[in-house]
């Protein structure tokens, strides 16, 4: 009797509450496409934007889809605002920075985690002190540094103070721990002297690290602002934000049509990089706290 | 290990850490030890020749900075910012990861995508379309005038400028929070949550009580990671409003570039320092504030 008073009810709390969680999963998606909308929403402005013609901005700022779409602001950008130039400082900076830290945070990873010298604790300390020392302390001195070694405006002094970085070493010498030391050992007793063992072994075996390391370098670098801001002083040295925040705070400062091209074309690759290798960026992120 | 091997493996390693140390040294430490003299004498940029000319002028430096309108404006607004902006942006970022982690399967990857979009983008480029967006005839005043509202003109009025640049702010920062929560709250046992359902505990309960209690040393990551850059704040009023209307979004930071620019390189120093104890300080705080709690 009990048994079969009791399941109905049994059942329709059941049904019930499946019911609520799929009521409740339709709002999670409905408030996630309209945040993710507003999110992109600047992006599309963004492109909206630059194949507008200049009078339409003008005329109507809030308007939204283009009435006689042209790409005229590209064109400038290439015939009259030698955006090549930028581009390549750009490409130059990132590239060395990015080889840089590669190579040398990984090295001394591997020194800090598998060798023995006298000194490594007290490098070791000096290394995770400076991790928290905020880039504005040094920004002054760093100048008078690179302006007496007569680097301003060269591309060693836009990218030496980049060259190596504290985070990349603590990162590989985190990873490089986590090898197995008999592997190593191993290959010392078959006659592989220490740089060796660093290429042929450390290396492939590091590839995780590498790839966040290098993904999170040429990000910072692609849209490092202040420092080529204050080294690169000709135009012949200017990077791509440098030489599009002079134009917008300069005689192009409304003309927003072309701003906002120059802006597409800052962003692109950066997104191109990050859409391809998105699962990279986020695990570097989560497992290293950097962005 | 005989002698010999040692020594041997230890030269191979100063090889090895040789550029760094080079790089390291020339370029950080060098510039940190002097940064610390720098901001007790009156060194200018004309005294990068002749450093050892300059004269100590001690803690008349601090006092001088703080005796200055300007910086304690700085300082101020600084607050403002990190006050009103750190909360918010982990708020956004917390919503949008719990509402990732509730079953979100599909489109999770696009979702994740898109919220993480604007981190990766130069600052310089949105600042460009969200000053073309704040226009006082711009989009967001369009969608405000068709629900019958006037919106201001954004980025030129002294009450706006700082809130504006604060959603700006936190629109371009809530992804990396966003996906530090994520990995956060997925490493979450679910059997807690599970078996206080089944105490009969609410949604809001649940979370209250057991989500973010357990979430406590991943909020506070993200906390210390995003107020370490928001005391920093600098590149936002920089590239949107160049520190104004009248001063209103000049922060600490940008203080310190203009003292920089106009070649006063001992106050520049002095003030970054301001900044470095704020940061130092902020971060203790939030150490025993969120650890203390349990």
């Amino acid at each position: 009797m009990t048994v079969t008073l009791e399941r109905p009810v049994v059942e329709q709390t059941v049904a019930g509450s499946v019911k609520k969680r799929r009521n409740h999963h339709f709002w999670v998606y409905a408030g996630l496409i309209i945040a993710g909308l507003l999110t992109v929403l600047p992006f599309v402005w963004m492109l909206l934007g630059s194949i507008k013609p200049d009078g339409e901005i003008l005329n109507d700022p809030g308007g939204w889809l283009p009435h006689s779409p042209t790409l005229d602001n590209y064109r400038q950008w290439f015939v009259a605002l030698h955006i090549g130039t930028f581009f390549r400082n750009s490409a130059i900076v990132a590239v060395v920075t990015v080889l840089g830290n590669l190579i040398f945070c990984s090295m001394v990873g591997y020194a800090m985690a598998k060798l023995d010298f006298p000194g490594k604790r007290p490098l070791f300390a000096l290394v995770m002190v400076t991790l928290m020392v905020p880039g504005v302390v040094t920004f002054v001195p760093l100048f008078v540094v690179v302006a007496k070694m007569h680097l301003v405006n060269t591309y060693a002094g836009l990218i030496l103070p980049f060259l190596t970085s504290p985070i990349g070493v603590f990162l590989m010498r985190q990873f490089i721990r986590s090898i197995p030391d008999s592997l190593i050992e191993a290959a010392r007793i078959d006659g592989a002297g220490e740089f060796r063992i660093f290429a042929r072994i450390v290396l492939p075996l590091s590839g995780p690290p590498l790839a966040t390391l290098g993904i999170l370098t040429f990000l910072a670098s692609w849209n490092n602002f202040l420092w080529p801001l204050v080294v690169a002083q000709n135009q012949d040295r200017y990077t791509l934000p440098v030489a599009l925040s002079l134009y917008s705070t300069g005689e192009q400062a409304t003309n927003y049509g072309l701003l906002l091209a120059g802006s597409v074309m800052v962003i692109a690759p950066i997104v191109a990089v990050f859409i391809a290798l998105q699962r990279w960026f986020v695990q570097g992120v989560a497992t290293t706290g950097l962005k | 290990m005989t002698t010999a091997i040692r020594r041997r493996q230890a030269a191979v390693a100063y090889l090895f850490v040789l550029p760094f140390v080079a790089v390291f040294g020339v370029f950080m430490l060098v510039p940190l030890l002097s940064s610390v003299v720098m901001s007790f004498t009156d060194f200018r940029s004309s005294d990068v020749a002749t450093p050892w000319a300059v004269n100590f002028v001690g803690v008349r430096q601090y006092t001088h900075l703080f005796a200055d309108p300007v910086f304690r404006r700085a300082l101020l607004n600084t607050a403002y910012f990190v006050l009103v902006g750190i909360p918010l942006t982990m708020a956004v970022a917390l919503v949008l990861a719990m509402a990732l982690n509730t079953g979100v399967n599909r489109f999770r990857t696009v979702f994740r995508v898109g919220f993480y979009t604007p981190v990766v983008t130069s600052v310089v480029a949105v600042a460009v379309v969200w000053r073309f967006i704040l226009q006082p005839d711009g989009l967001i005043n369009r969608v405000l005038g068709g629900v019958g509202i006037a919106g201001p003109d954004w980025l030129h009025s002294s009450t706006w400028a700082m809130p504006s640049l604060i959603v700006m702010a936190a629109w371009r920062n809530m992804g990396t929070l966003m996906v530090i929560f994520l990995a956060g709250l997925q490493a979450l046992p679910a059997e807690v949550s599970e078996a206080a359902t089944a105490d009969g505990a609410g949604a809001w309960q649940r979370f209250r009580h057991v989500t973010l209690p357990l979430l406590r040393p991943t909020l506070l990551l993200g906390a210390i990671l995003i107020s370490v850059g928001y005391l920093q704040f600098f590149e936002e009023p920089f590239v949107m409003t160049e520190g104004g209307p009248l001063n209103a979004t000049l922060s600490a930071t940008y203080f310190t570039y203009n003292q920089f620019g106009f070649g006063r390189y001992g106050a520049a120093s002095a003030a970054s320092y301001v900044v470095f104890v704020a940061i130092a300080a902020v971060s203790i705080l939030q150490f025993r504030l969120l650890r203390a709690k349990d």
